[in-house]
């Protein structure tokens, strides 16, 4: 099990780089999992459907931190539609459902997480800065 | 006969460090087998019927008020409601008692150590316009003198763990009680972290309330007790209404059933009565002294060697003789989901959160923190084990 506890995620955790304030945010979502204590607040800068800036502040576990510091990685730069897509295919590999092998390889290092789907205790803390993401491009 | 040998989950699971007692305990073998037994033999409704079988559950379920009576030293049977656990009774009390009671000059004076269950339905009433008080304490969960002059002559109730299972304080219940007695207020005790692991007399604690769950103290879950002195149960008003807490039903209006069941309305749990008498029947064979040992030595051992270690940071009492069998704590820079779930890995299962304590984290500044709780079963290779694993924790997270 240690498996989820990989390189990846706890070198997201320690590095910190998307944990950081943006000047202007034009979306600023909060995330809170009570039970947890995981309280991040995800922001972005969205200019002509894409997403020029992102960032999060906020504390809570490594898997919360690192699955929004991930997430931030894959969809900065991206579209509004490319970010959409992939917290679409993110939640169904948590729910456990079939992915095909594109959509997961298209996960990229969020790929990590896929264990969640077997840790009904913390899917929570690993969906929570996509769930913010999904909130903000609504 | 080792401890654990009397619990088949620990027979069936060698591997599991179960360090989680605060939440929940463990069954013994006889309370298990008492259940299947009964349903096996002697499975009928409780109150209702002549027949054979509903005469033998009526007389199981009875039998189990006389042993909780006994057990917290009660005057009278009457004096014990069943209910499916603390947070019921505790609920029954708000609106069965303190609803129709509380006038709107008032206020109820709580511990900023309670339990959610023992907050909230106070809370709930609010718009009768009592105002609802906190006693704070220290660090290490002692109250401040000054803190007792909350309770005033406009004080209806007041109401503290005997044992915080958030920082594992032992409250003294005492000094709390006689400034209430004082005024003239109502006294209740959640005794939910007490019983089982301490001598919990209602006499002696001087409560005119005490509740607690069968299932922190080694019976099934989903029973509860709701104990009260006669005079004042006598005048609690039905929280829920319905068969078997009645005189006489008219199309209009009905008459109530006197103490006991005219507060447990409905088929009851005979079963969980059962188990509970069961579990009470374990903690006098092996005895509250001989448990006490065993947990007091336990909770030593963990918490010298976890306070040797600069990278954990513990919460709540620092003479030992005021904490119960529970140690919350923290490992520096480390969430403590990651650190339970890191455990869990290791087989090892302790509690991460706030342990529906969020207003004494609050007041303690704190957001979360993992808790290991000792039973009567544990060792200290568990203890061994735990300190083994937290340092494996370390590893993944510092190095
Ligand atoms: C001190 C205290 N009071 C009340 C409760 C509520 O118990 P239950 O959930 O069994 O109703 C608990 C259980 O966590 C507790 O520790």
């Amino acid at each position: 099990m240690n498996s989820i506890y990989s390189e990846l995620i706890l070198e997201h955790n320690k590095s910190k780089h998307n944990k950081r304030e943006l000047d202007h945010p034009d979306h600023v979502e909060r995330g809170h999992n009570p039970n947890c204590g995981d309280d991040l607040t995800l922001q972005l800068i969205v200019k002509d459907n894409i997403i020029v800036d992102a960032g999060y502040i906020g504390s809570g576990c490594a898997i919360s931190q690192a699955s929004m510091s991930i997430m931030i990685d894959m969809v900065k730069g991206e579209t509004v539609a490319f970010a959409k897509e992939k917290a679409d295919i993110f939640f169904r590999m948590i729910r456990g459902e079939s992915l095909t092998e594109e959509e997961l390889e298209s996960l990229e290092d969020a790929i990590a997480f896929e264990s969640l789907n077997r840790m009904p205790a913390r899917a929570k803390c690993g969906t929570l800065g996509w769930h913010c993401l999904e909130e903000s491009l609504k | 006969m080792l401890y654990r040998d009397y619990f088949p989950l620990l027979k069936h699971h060698p591997e599991i460090i179960y360090l989680d007692n605060a939440a929940t305990s463990q069954k013994p073998e006889s309370v298990i087998n008492e259940i299947v037994h009964y349903y096996e033999e002697h499975n009928g409704s409780p109150h209702r019927g002549a027949h054979i079988l509903s005469v033998r559950s009526t007389e199981i379920y009875e039998r189990g008020r006389d042993a909780v009576r006994d057990f917290i030293h009660a005057n009278r049977s009457e004096e014990i409601i069943f209910t499916r656990n603390a947070t019921e009774s505790l609920n029954l009390i708000a609106y069965g008692y303190v609803m129709h009671e509380i006038k709107s000059h008032q206020n109820i004076v709580l511990s900023i150590t309670n339990h959610h269950s023992n907050i909230l339905p106070f809370q709930q009433l609010k718009h009768l316009g009592f105002e609802l008080r906190y006693l704070y304490c220290d660090e290490t969960g002692q109250f401040l003198d000054s803190e007792l002059d909350k309770i005033d002559e406009n004080t209806f109730l007041v109401s503290l763990p005997i044992i915080s299972n958030g920082i594992g304080v032992i409250h003294d219940v005492k000094s709390v009680f006689d400034k209430a007695d004082a005024v003239g207020a109502i006294k209740l005790l959640d005794a939910a972290q007490g019983v089982g692991h301490m001598e919990v007399d209602v006499q002696a604690l001087n409560a005119d309330l005490l509740v607690f769950s069968g299932h922190k103290m080694f019976g099934p879950q989903g029973i509860g007790v709701l104990y009260g002195r006669y005079e004042l149960l006598d005048t609690f008003h039905p929280f829920l209404t319905g068969g078997d807490m009645i005189e006489y039903v008219t199309e209009q209006t009905s008459s109530f059933a006197p103490l006991p069941e005219r507060l447990e309305a409905g088929t009851q749990n005979v079963e969980g009565v059962l188990g509970l008498t069961k579990a009470i029947e374990f903690i006098e064979e092996i005895g509250l002294k001989n448990i006490h040992a065993v947990e007091a030595e336990l909770t030593t051992y963990a918490y010298e060697k976890m306070k040797s270690d600069d990278a954990i940071e513990i919460y709540g009492p620092t003479e030992l003789n005021h904490r119960g069998a529970l140690i919350t704590f923290n490992l520096k820079e480390v969430h403590p989901h990651d650190v339970a779930s890191i455990l869990d890995s290791h087989h090892i299962a302790i509690r991460a959160g706030h342990h529906c304590c969020q207003p004494l984290m609050h007041h303690l500044n704190l957001q979360s923190t993992c808790r290991v709780s000792f039973s009567v079963f544990n060792t200290r290779d568990d203890i061994d084990k735990l300190y083994n694993a937290i340092n494996e924790v370390k590893k993944v997270f510092y190095e």
